[in-house]
């Protein structure tokens, strides 16, 4: 590939593939997977089966405005509307399968992980039994401990183990785990240029903007375990590196005035409307708990190693935990303030947002704002709501930031 | 002269304040955004008060409407203008329970009236100024009159929905089952009061605290804000302008120095 190709053209072109490429060997009769976002894909990899995450497809088909058809679809075969909508636009995409986003083939099995959350079981029986298809699932217990205990490394290797034997049955062939050791070293490595380039956003100014880190999930999502990956993300290191060198903050007409931490997922039916008005009132999200959650680093070829990384994700930490790590990150990435989207298809990642954005205004005086949304469904955002909330979010730093300079 | 306009979902208010900080008029009138509200609260302030619009040296416009509403020097949100307002009209205050039209804010202040922390109304009105409208009108009174009907109540009715729209109708089966209205008005303001009390505590509640907006108008109401939160509760001389006088103080202070 041409080298001087820049990271977001690759993206895309790399994106269209992974997606036209299940559909061919979907068509050659080769099997697909179906699989939750932050899933051992490396066992998928090393076994060369296609794999496709309907979470993903879901943001590609909110991020379009298109998710009503689906919601409504899904609401009228009854599901509540209190449903994860990525689980109601695709559970509603099982049976119309067709979108304008991107179409994915039909799965010949689902690897469910509750890592994500809970939520995630019981949407995926419904498609196996849909399908009439083996569903895998790898159970992840919520951490009660700090860290990931001994008991749960355990229990999620010998699930791990598990979706080995039924996935070789569906490749029909053995786990060649040299190839499954390269993979390993392949998702390390580019778990380490996804941290590497977004941990640059940690430079005063910051080389982009946050929100061109939401557009970067989706190949962190889908091409975690591939050498394409490790291009793509490579090249984005090194031109954000570059900005670094050079000074280039993350807008030519306009300055980094405040940074902000985003909690939550992004709200894709709205990310122009959400970046355009924290941009008016200059503010750059520099760094966001989500999308962390694809830093996964693990011991190559140790199955334990994998298992807690696995198990340790932030969704299945206490909140002691969480208040930790957002500390880390507010102070390490230098935020003004903490932008929590009130997200209600994701209970798991949102309902302790409140107890958390407590703590740490407690323990640094950081401001925050809470914005009601959802990443699938347009219903539930409300422009002028959120424009008073970042407009009074930037009232309240600049009163720290007077409070500061004039020490009252 | 400065001047404050705050355009609300039903309402616009507007203050004159003088180089001195004292109030030279206010006003209120019930039109909100997107109506010729605005405009006419503004005229009938200068015409009631004889200053002339040229005499005005900053204007500063909040509320929902704000961003949209021409002729004003700059605009400021509605949560920083009733801390600020609040801060002049009764110094000492540290939380603001503002109930408006369609959002019930909850604004925790520092000493010098800036905003610490606050909190807001999620997804619906439940908890808010339409919502009391709505029952006032199933109630058949005026929405002026709910706190004297409210203040007779004896046996207050327990309303359990917090949506709107539902509380609407279990109202109605609950005057058809023989309520009295007087019970069914307190129990419309424990309502709003019990969740407009848990966005305070999750705020935090520090003393002293204050009710502002149009529905801190609603003495009884006022009453069950206080019994929920168990803590007295102040409210300013005229609450529903207290968001217009904190942009009139903030076009004092920001004269000249913009
Ligand atoms: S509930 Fe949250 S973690 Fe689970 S599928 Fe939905 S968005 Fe993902």
């Amino acid at each position: 590939m041409d080298k001087k190709i820049s990271s977001k053209k690759m993206l895309k072109e790399m994106m269209a593939e992974h997606y036209s490429d299940a559909l061919k060997r979907k068509a050659e009769g080769k099997p697909v997977v179906w699989a939750t976002s932050i899933i051992p894909q490396e066992l998928m990899e090393a076994l060369d089966i296609a794999v496709v995450y309907p979470e993903n497809h879901a943001a590609a088909i909110g991020a379009r405005k298109d998710a009503p058809v689906f919601i409504n679809h899904a609401e009228a075969n009854g599901y509540s509307v209190d449903i994860c909508s990525y689980a109601r636009v695709n559970m509603a995409y099982a049976d119309i399968l067709e979108s304008e986003a991107e179409n994915i083939p039909i799965p010949d099995m689902i690897l469910s992980g509750s890592n994500i959350c809970c939520t995630a079981i019981k949407w995926y029986e419904n498609i196996a039994k849909k399908f009439n298809i083996p569903m895998v699932l790898i159970d992840s217990p919520f951490n009660m401990s700090y860290d990931v205990s001994a008991e749960s490394v355990k229990y999620i290797r010998k699930q791990i183990e598990n979706a080995i034997t039924q996935l070789e049955k569906l490749a029909g062939r053995k786990m060649d785990y040299d190839r499954l050791k390269e993979v390993m070293k392949v998702s390390n490595e580019n778990a380490i240029w996804w941290k590497k380039a977004t941990d640059l956003l940690a430079n005063k100014p910051s080389p982009t903007n946050g929100f061109d880190m939401f557009n970067y999930m989706a190949p962190i999502v889908c091409l975690r375990g591939n050498e394409k990956g490790t291009r793509l993300f490579k090249t984005w290191y090194e031109e954000l590196q570059a900005n670094v060198d050079n000074g280039v903050g993350p807008w030519q007409d306009q300055e980094e005035k405040y940074r902000v931490l985003w909690d939550g997922i992004a709200c894709w039916p709205y990310l122009k409307d959400t970046y355009v008005k924290l941009k008016s009132n200059g503010i750059n999200v520099v760094t966001s708990t989500y999308p962390e959650s694809w830093t996964l680093l693990y011991e190559v070829g140790d199955l334990d190693s994998m298992a807690r990384a696995y198990g340790g994700l932030y969704v299945l930490r206490s909140i002691d935990y969480i208040t930790d790590r957002l500390s880390a990150l507010a102070t390490g990435f230098k935020v003004d303030g903490i932008v929590f989207h009130s997200n209600r298809s994701c209970k798991g990642m949102d309902f302790k947002q409140f107890e958390i954005a407590r703590r740490l205004e407690s323990k640094f005086g950081v401001k925050y704002v809470f914005f009601d949304g959802d990443q699938t469904d347009p219903s539930t955002f409300s422009l002028a709501q959120y424009e008073t909330r970042i407009q009074a979010l930037v009232e309240m730093m600049e009163g720290n930031r007077q409070r500061e300079v004039h020490g009252i | 002269m400065f001047l404050g306009v705050d355009i609300g979902s039903s309402s616009s208010k507007a203050v004159l304040i003088n180089p001195l900080g004292e109030i030279v008029g206010q006003k209120a009138i019930q039109m909100g955004t997107g109506t010729v509200g605005a405009k006419s609260v503004e005229q009938a302030l200068l015409e009631e008060t004889g200053v002339k619009r040229s005499d005005v040296l900053f204007a500063v416009v909040t509320g929902y409407g704000r961003m949209t509403y021409p002729g004003c020097d700059l605009q400021i949100t509605e949560i920083s203008c009733h801390a600020a307002g609040v801060c002049f009209s009764l110094p000492g205050t540290r939380t603001i329970v503002d109930i408006g039209g369609q959002d019930a804010k909850v604004i925790r202040v520092d000493q010098a009236g800036r905003v610490v922390n606050f909190g807001m109304n999620e997804k619906c009105a439940a908890g808010t100024g339409r919502f009391l409208e709505v029952m006032a009108r199933v109630l058949g009174c005026r929405i002026g009159e709910l706190s004297a009907l409210a203040g007779k109540s004896q046996n207050t009715v327990k309303i359990s929905s917090v949506c709107t729209v539902f509380a609407e109708s279990e109202v109605i089966s609950q005057l058809a089952a023989g309520a009295k209205i007087e019970d069914v008005a307190k129990g419309a303001h424990n309502s709003v009061a019990t969740r407009v009390a848990g966005m305070c505590n999750r705020i935090g509640v520090e003393e002293a605290v204050a009710m502002t907006g149009g529905v801190a108008l609603n003495q009884d109401m006022v009453k069950s804000m206080a019994a929920a939160l168990s803590v007295p509760i102040c409210v300013p001389e005229s609450p529903q302008t207290i968001g217009a006088l904190g942009a009139a103080h903030f076009a004092r202070e920001k004269y000249g120095r913009l």
